[in-house]
């Protein structure tokens, strides 16, 4: 019993884990674009979920509210882009990370003042209940999210890698002005990429919405997707997921076999510990490319 | 060249230097050598390893194989601070002055390692640390006067133009009282005014101070006429090695820059 | 046209290195000083004082830590308000545990404390850069909530890990009103303020800029990063940790973990956004500022009777600090600090500005 016990803890963990990657991903795609570390990403998260049951209370059918939630992150997205970060081109990667941390209060102020500070239940229609996998219990949902999370990987890979607007997604990350020189909008790919991260939003607000409530406090799992990214690194997709399932994993045995002994509540702080022992080992992340420096 | 200059010992031997950044190679089994009170300058091609040459002499670099024998020690692994602390300065490709500070502050940086006064009483401003603080400002105004650049004194570097921003830079190293200046191309990008007066500024240290110097630059004019000696790298390999006269003529430097073949 | 130096010539370095240079600003300065400990104390009402006098010397005082470690080292910190909590829980347990544990020593050690946790959560410092360390100084901001809340002895085993002030005093004089706590918090502020500019302004100061700017660069001609920047962290720390003294004992008189939590931390960091990155005075102006800010918005809810929601107002608040946060970032990234320099500068020359 006792293996299984673990089996249950560790395969619980991995599919929480998926939940950290979907927000971390939010996270790697804006800033292997355009360099820009997004804190605003949770309060984007926020504003998503808020606005689809808001939609949705108004008697809009799911469909719809979703798409209009859609064209609204999208919009959002790219508005961000255009007002708060165009103006700070070439501004050091500390300014612009301060800026989204302005960008969050905004986004959480604004959220909460046109949709009201209620907490709202968000139901997807799948039931939150285990069932047994050669007597490990799973969550259902749990699986329904991996699932998600699954496929909104897969087509953003293929997205990157097959098509016309992903290759010159990819040499914008690689080099500005390079990418400028060979004629690719910048500015065009820019606002795609802010409008796709909003897009990621809405599916991860959607997510631990159904899970959480949709509430004040879905902004803090930006704060559960930062440990993510230290660990995988902060351009690399694959890293994010890695990442993810390795912190979900690490938190929840940590949580059970090493919390009785500290007094519990360690899932605060246990993520950020393992990824700064980990910095420490490997400062650029488990995928992350080594950066030399020239003088 | 002035007649009361004598070049001395060897001071610095770089031993079978080779450094390589993940799979490429940028400097393979170089020796060189460099003596007190002298000129010295590396030339070579763009990426013939030059800046990873004088990155690996201040400990900016580590190389793979071989060492640096400085003033008789061999050292191992040393930071660039430590370097400093011997009399190592320097100056960079691209100017790596603090852009946030005046002038004045950017020089009086290159006097911390003089400065011994601790925390707590530069907190109070009190005894030692005021006592520094006016000694070493006196200094600094003097390589402010050698530099000519009095009137720049109190502005943010960021605004100043180019060659001046070049300027400071010698100041901040100057500052530090070094024994050895290395030069990562204290003269590209200026126009043929601005060569000159660094040239004098150049000579005059060697002169006055005693500073041994190692350049690197691209001018071929300006490198023959100030140079005791002159070392050559291309492809982070070195090809030549002499006086003025003896490169001008050496077979393989002439090659390597007529894009002849070896 | 009285702010003027012509006629005030510098015959001396030591002159010409002064604080403040100009002798408007001293005589400004001054009487400033005179006007907040004689004239204030007297004139103010308790509400200015514990309402607004006390609030924004102590957030002064946090500030300035922060802009130590940020503003002038250019280490991202995101656990400011960890440090003000080691700095209040140590503060309280010199207090509590040491019997006739004077004051002032208690709050020096319980800075102290927040200095040794500094250097220890600034010691990844030394291999990561930029956000991955306000990453990392997240971890100091959950842990060390963490422990405060879940390990009773810090707070003397009281059930909800909340500490109350014991009676103060200094020399025997009791600090139990508004004006004395004013008078304490400001000397304490007026003191630390000062020796933050001194340090701004020698060596140290050039080293923590010099890192900030190109930490290559300082290496090569000499700094020693180890010992710069883990000084930076001591004493931001030990800035941040008095505050947080400051804060639990003069300000609130209980208090528990959570007044410490990542909202403090950012709040703080807000500060010194506004106020001017890299400034002693930007830390008071940000200061002033963000205690002044829901002021107004709640006078402005009054002047609405009640048309306006405290949510409502709340939520504004909210959009009106990230707003300008944007706003300070884009338009004048040196802060308040930075326009006052300006206006100052325009004044040198009015009327006859060419």
């Amino acid at each position: 019993m006792e293996w299984q016990f673990f089996l249950e803890v560790l395969v619980g963990g991995l599919l929480a884990g998926v939940m950290y990657s979907l927000v971390a991903l939010g996270f790697v795609l804006i800033y292997k674009a355009s360099g820009v570390f997004n804190f605003a990403q949770g309060a984007m998260v926020l504003f998503a979920a808020l606005s689809f049951v808001s939609i949705q209370a108004m008697g809009v059918p799911f469909w719809l509210a979703l798409l209009l939630t859609l064209v609204l992150m999208v919009a959002l997205g790219v508005g961000i882009e255009r007002v708060v970060l165009r103006p700070l081109v070439n501004q050091p990667p500390i300014t612009l990370f301060m800026a989204t941390i302005g960008l969050s209060f905004f986004l959480e102020g604004l959220a909460q003042m046109v949709w009201g500070t209620d907490v709202h239940g968000l139901e997807l229609g799948i039931a939150d209940e285990p069932f047994d996998v050669a007597g490990v219990f799973i969550s259902k949902f749990d699986l329904f999210a991996a699932a998600v999370c699954g496929t909104l990987v897969a087509t953003l890979a293929l997205f990157f890698s097959k098509t016309k607007l992903g290759r010159a997604l990819r040499a914008v990350a690689d080099d500005h002005q390079a990418a400028m020189s060979v004629g690719i909008p910048l500015k065009h790919i820019w606002a795609i990429v802010w409008g796709v991260a909003g897009f990621v939003a809405l599916v991860a607000g959607l997510l631990w919405g159904s899970r959480l409530g949709v509430q004040f406090a879905l902004t803090l799992v930006v704060l559960k997707a930062l440990p993510v990214l230290i660990l995988g690194g902060f351009t690399s997709v694959p890293g994010a997921i890695v990442g993810g399932l390795i912190i979900g994993a690490g938190e929840k045995l940590a949580e059970v076999y090493l919390g009785p002994f500290l007094s519990g509540g360690i899932e605060n702080w246990f993520p950020y510990m393992l990824a700064l022992l980990f910095l420490l080992v490997r400062p650029e992340g488990l995928f992350g490319e080594k950066h030399i420096e020239r003088v | 060249m002035n007649p009361h200059r004598k070049i001395g010992d060897v001071i610095l031997q770089a031993e079978a230097i080779s450094l390589s950044f993940g799979g490429v190679k940028a400097l393979s089994n170089i020796s060189l050598e460099v003596r007190e009170h002298e000129i010295l300058s590396i030339i070579g091609p763009n990426g013939a390893g030059k800046s990873s040459m004088l990155n690996v002499i201040n400990g900016v670099y580590h190389p793979q194989q071989g060492h640096v024998v400085y003033r008789g020690k061999t050292r191992e692994r040393m930071r660039p601070h430590e370097a400093a602390r011997q009399g190592i300065a320097r100056t960079f490709q691209n100017i790596a002055l603090f852009k946030g500070m005046s002038v004045l502050d950017n020089i009086m940086t290159g006097r911390n390692l003089k400065m011994r006064a601790n925390f707590i009483q530069q907190a109070l401003y009190w005894g030692r640390a005021q006592r520094e603080e006016i000694a070493q400002r006196a200094y600094v105004e003097k390589i402010i006067d050698f530099l000519e650049i009095q009137h720049i004194r109190k502005t943010p570097v960021g605004r100043l133009p180019y060659g001046l921003q070049k300027r400071v830079e010698l100041a901040r190293a100057l500052a530090a009282e070094p024994s050895m200046l290395l030069l990562d191309e204290p003269m590209a990008g200026m126009n043929v005014e601005e060569k000159q007066d660094m040239c004098r500024f150049i000579l005059d240290v060697n002169d006055e101070f005693g500073t041994t110097i190692v350049l690197i630059e691209h001018d071929m004019g300006v490198v023959m006429d100030i140079s005791d000696r002159i070392v050559v790298l291309d492809y982070g390999k070195k090809i030549g090695d002499g006086s003025p006269d003896e490169i001008r003529v050496n077979p393989d430097v002439i090659a390597a820059y007529l894009g002849g073949s070896h | 046209m009285f702010y003027r130096e012509s006629g005030q010539f510098k015959s001396s370095y030591a002159a010409d290195s002064a604080i403040f240079t100009i002798a408007q600003d001293r005589v400004f300065i001054a009487a400033l000083l005179a006007l907040s400990f004689v004239a204030v104390p007297g004139l103010a009402s308790d509400y200015l004082l514990s309402g607004i006098l006390i609030p924004f010397l102590i957030l002064s005082l946090a500030a300035l830590g922060l802009n130590i470690l940020t503003g002038y080292a250019g280490q991202l910190s995101l656990g400011s308000a960890a440090f003000m909590a080691v700095g209040a829980f140590a503060t309280y347990n010199f207090m509590i545990r040491i019997p006739g544990m004077p004051l002032l020593l208690a709050l020096f050690l319980g800075g102290l404390c927040a200095a040794l946790v500094g250097v220890a959560f600034g010691l990844p410092s030394l291999r990561i850069k930029g956000f991955y360390l306000a990453v990392a100084t997240l971890a100091a901001q959950f842990f060390i909530e963490w422990v405060f809340t879940k390990f009773s002895w810090f707070s003397n085993d009281s059930s909800s890990g909340v500490i109350s002030a014991p009676a103060m005093q200094i020399f025997g004089y009791p600090i139990d009103t508004p004006a004395s706590k004013y008078l304490l918090t400001l000397a304490i502020v007026a003191f630390m303020a000062l020796a933050a500019k001194n340090m701004a302004r020698a060596s140290i100061g050039r080293a923590w800029m010099a890192v900030r700017d190109m930490d290559v660069a300082a290496e090569v001609i000499g700094i020693r990063m180890l010992r710069t920047k883990l000084l930076a962290f001591a004493i931001s720390s030990f800035y941040c940790g008095v505050a947080g003294a400051l804060y639990a004992f003069v300000l609130l008189g209980t208090v528990d973990a959570q007044a410490f939590d990542l909202h403090r931390s950012f709040q703080i960091l807000f500060m010194i956004i506004i106020g001017g990155v890299g400034s002693i005075l930007g830390s008071f102006l940000g200061a002033a500022f963000i205690v002044l800010l829901p002021i107004c918005l709640n006078l402005l809810g009054q002047v609405f009777h009640g048309a306006i929601s405290t949510q409502f107002l709340a939520n504004l608040e909210m959009m009106l600090f990230g707003g300008l946060i944007i706003f300070f970032l884009i338009v004048e990234p040196h802060g308040l600090a930075r326009l006052w320099q300006i206006a100052k500068e325009k004044l040198r020359v009015w009327p006859f500005p060419h």
